[in-house]
């Protein structure tokens, strides 16, 4: 099921995002050593990693020879591909529920962008007519709870809160048994970020989710790892360890409106089979968009 | 990252092989900068300047007599390790206060990359060398922003200089300097909102308040998970605005941190703190070799032992340096040690430090509870199995865990990571011995 937001995000998507590729590798070119260089560089600077950079420019060389591919935009076209399958083909999906409360878990390391995330996908479901809860699970750092009210009040959504420092496995139960009673739609839980190699706090988190869990069988119905794409090869312990912990659905990818091109997901994707879902092109509510396989792969090779 | 966790074995490996041969040949030494070129950039560090490092070196390491050496993996370990500590600065460079107060200091970065919490850990920092500070909160974009200031410096009784969402940024920074001078501050941390370097609007922003307020130091704050665009990042402020220093965030985490170097390596400008977790003391003097031997895989010997030093008493630690060299390491210095490291900060942080040990070690995370555990678990062990732990047979273990309220499955655990820790600790008093390092008065 592909919901509708996140199909009408799309059209813009091809226009804002992806509108401005300009090819970086140009023209015809001869397959020899230097172009194949160039692509490992283009793939090891877009953050994907010079281990899978250099297996993927290897395949790709055997493909091309194996096919009698000599020109070198074909060549590129056959690379895209296969990072589109490594990315998966289908339109990406938040899981939600046709009845009933969908409970959606986010989680992450620190300033990733999962407040500002949740303020954009809560603004998404409400422009479909949903009723949404927040819960304000980071009660860790200095006026985490004031940003995500301020979230709350501009997209219209109720929020449950406690004091900082409170429990936020407390947090969670409190706004789970309100969003019931309110019989709302959705269920976003915020939480404080985290690194992933702190024990004591992934212990914190996975308490978080058994309270859910217990309180409303199937919940949550998402977790979601916001990734800033600004991130390098540490992208790749953060997804093992969150995803140990919590058991991730998806990955949000932010800040995809600066320079950097994200492609951690891509091993990411490739090992752990983590989905990326959405991505955050900027900081206003509507910049938020589902993520497309084909158009991530085009714009690797954009500037 | 697991695969290059440890370079130095790696290029022991490599070479393994190769030594029977004799002598080495350039085609040798030349896949070994291959190895060390992988781990560069799974280290994060930028593309092109691993590029240039690596043409650098092959010239230096094949002029060099390591072609010649018994020990050729320790002699590249040894010209990387130098040339990547020279590539971050030689030396630690801290903010030199201005002779004429208050000093100025303006923080920026992209966003999320810890400017606030850094900010307030700054004016932690002078507070405790008893100057006189005062933060301004410049963030009027983010939800919450400036209330975040304002919490942070209540907690530490900082005054924090606010006009609200409602005036531009410029606007607040002129006022809080200003104020900062009549109240006679030593120093005002200026802290800004996050921008994209992209942002031409948003960057002309910080160049407007520079003209405006001439700040003494502008920091750019760089999150040391940082990848590749660090150093597009770095240019990008460094042309715009003119950055004085570079303090990278969230050391704490398990990121090899290359981004320092992409972001020294194309500003030319100093690394100066570290931020180093999320307390507020949790910030630290940037030391460049460190940061060599962290990107490297080799762990951070120096630092540990610093932090050793701090939390072990003289004679306690002139004991246990006798044990480590003799490896004589036991149960109860075993359970000495982690009451000790309760006050080192937390055992994955110290784990991380040791060279070779961030793979080993990853079953030797334990949080407070567990320590707990084992701290009876070794209590209820008798004098003689806690000096020669071989003799508890599975019967001992029985009793052991019933003493002790475990299990024998906690038991086995905690005899196995006792086992680790002994080989590591030989390690480290091997170390010490092999002059590898610089001699340390009492290592730990
Ligand atoms: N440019 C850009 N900034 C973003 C994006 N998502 C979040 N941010 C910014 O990143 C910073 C940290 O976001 P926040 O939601 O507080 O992170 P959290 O700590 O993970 O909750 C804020 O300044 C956000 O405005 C994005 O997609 N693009
Ligand atoms: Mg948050």
């Amino acid at each position: 099921m592909i919901i509708d937001y996140l199909k009408k995000g799309l059209a813009k998507t091809r226009v804002g995002f992806v509108g401005k590729i300009e090819e970086l590798v140009t023209g015809y070119k001869k397959l020899d050593d230097e172009f194949f260089e160039e692509l490992e560089e283009i793939l090891i600077q877009a953050d994907i990693g010079a281990v899978t950079s250099m297996e993927l420019v290897k395949k790709l060389q055997e493909e091309a020879h194996e096919q009698k591919i000599d020109d070198s935009s074909e060549a590129i076209g056959l690379l895209k591909k296969q990072i589109e399958s490594i990315m998966g083909h289908d339109q990406p999906h938040l899981n939600i529920q046709e009845d009933g409360l969908t409970v959606i878990l986010v989680v992450g390391v620190n300033g990733t962008g999962k407040t500002t995330s949740i303020g954009k996908i809560t603004y998404n479901l409400r422009q479909q007519g949903k009723k949404v809860v927040l819960a304000a699970g980071d009660t860790f750092r200095a006026a985490a709870t004031e940003q995500l009210e301020s979230w709350a009040e501009d997209v219209g959504a109720s929020i449950v809160k406690q004091n900082e420092g409170a429990d936020p496995a407390a947090v969670a139960y409190d706004a789970l048994q309100s969003a019931k009673a309110k019989k709302a739609d959705v269920l976003i839980v915020d939480t404080a970020g985290r690194l992933h190699t702190k024990v004591n706090l992934m212990e914190e988190i996975k308490k978080i989710k058994r309270v859910l869990e217990r309180e409303y069988p199937g919940a949550p119905h998402e977790t979601l790892l916001v990734v800033d794409a600004t991130t390098g090869q540490n992208a790749i312990e953060q997804a093992k360890l969150f995803n140990k912990a919590t058991g991730v659905t998806g990955i949000v990818l932010t800040k995809l409106d600066g320079s950097a091109k994200g492609g951690i997901v891509i091993p990411i994707a490739d090992r752990l089979e983590i989905p990326v879902k959405l991505i955050g092109i900027g900081e206003g509510k509507e910049d938020l968009r589902p993520f497309c396989p084909k158009d991530y792969a085009d714009t690797l090779f954009s500037k | 990252m697991a695969i290059f966790s440890n370079l130095t074995e790696k290029l022991q490996h490599a070479f393994a092989g190769l030594r029977k041969k004799g002598k080495l040949s350039e085609d040798d030494i030349k896949a070994a900068l291959k190895e060390v070129q992988i781990a560069l950039l799974e280290a994060d560090v930028n593309y092109k300047v691993v590029k240039k490092f690596i043409k650098d070196l092959r010239e230096k390491a094949i002029g060099k007599d390591i072609l010649e050496s018994l020990t050729p993996a320790q002699q590249v370990i040894k010209l990387v390790n130098e040339e990547l500590t020279n590539l971050m600065g030689k030396e630690k460079s801290s903010i030199m206060l201005a002779s004429n107060p208050p000093t100025i200091i303006m923080m920026c970065g992209l966003q999320g990359a810890g400017k606030s919490t850094t900010c307030a850990k700054l004016a932690n920092f002078y507070k405790k060398q008893n100057k006189k500070v005062m933060l301004a909160a410049c963030d009027v974009y983010r939800p919450a922003a400036i209330k975040q200031l304002q919490v942070l410096g209540e907690s530490l009784d900082i005054p924090v200089f606010t006009l609200g969402e409602n005036v531009d940024p410029v606007g607040i920074a002129k006022g809080a300097v200003e104020k900062a001078r009549k109240s006679a501050m030593d120093i005002i941390i200026i802290d800004t909102a996050g921008r994209l370097h992209l942002d031409e609007q948003m960057m002309n922003e910080l160049v407007e308040m520079k003209k405006v307020v001439h700040p003494h130091e502008i920091l750019l704050a760089v999150d040391a998970m940082t990848g590749q665009d660090a150093l597009n990042v770095a240019e990008s402020f460094d042309n715009q605005l003119g950055i004085d220093g570079i303090l990278m965030t969230k050391m704490d985490g398990d990121a090899r941190g290359g981004a320092a170097i992409s972001a020294k390596a194309v500003t030319g400008k100093p690394i100066k703190f570290l931020g180093t977790g999320e307390k507020i003391t949790d910030l630290e003097v940037f030391h460049p070799e460190r940061m060599a031997s962290r990107i490297l895989g080799m762990g951070d010997v120096l630092t540990l032992i610093e932090k050793a030093q701090e939390n072990f008493d003289e004679k306690k630690a002139k004991e246990l340096e006798e044990k480590l060299r003799n490896s004589t390491f036991t149960l109860d210095d075993f359970l000495d040690q982690m009451d000790s490291m309760k006050g080192m900060g937390s055992m994955e942080d110290l784990m991380g430090m040791i060279p070779g040990m961030n793979k080993q070690m990853k079953n030797l995370q334990v949080d407070e509870k567990q320590m707990a555990h084992n701290k009876a678990i070794i209590q209820s062990m008798t004098k003689d199995e806690r000096k020669d732990p071989q003799i508890i047979n599975a019967n001992r273990r029985k009793r052991i865990a019933m003493g002790s309220g475990t299990n024998v499955q906690r038991v086995n655990v905690l005899l196995k990571q006792f086992k680790e820790t002994q080989k590591m600790m030989k390690r480290i008093g091997q170390m010490g011995k092999g002059g590898k390092m610089p001699k340390i008065p009492g290592l730990f």
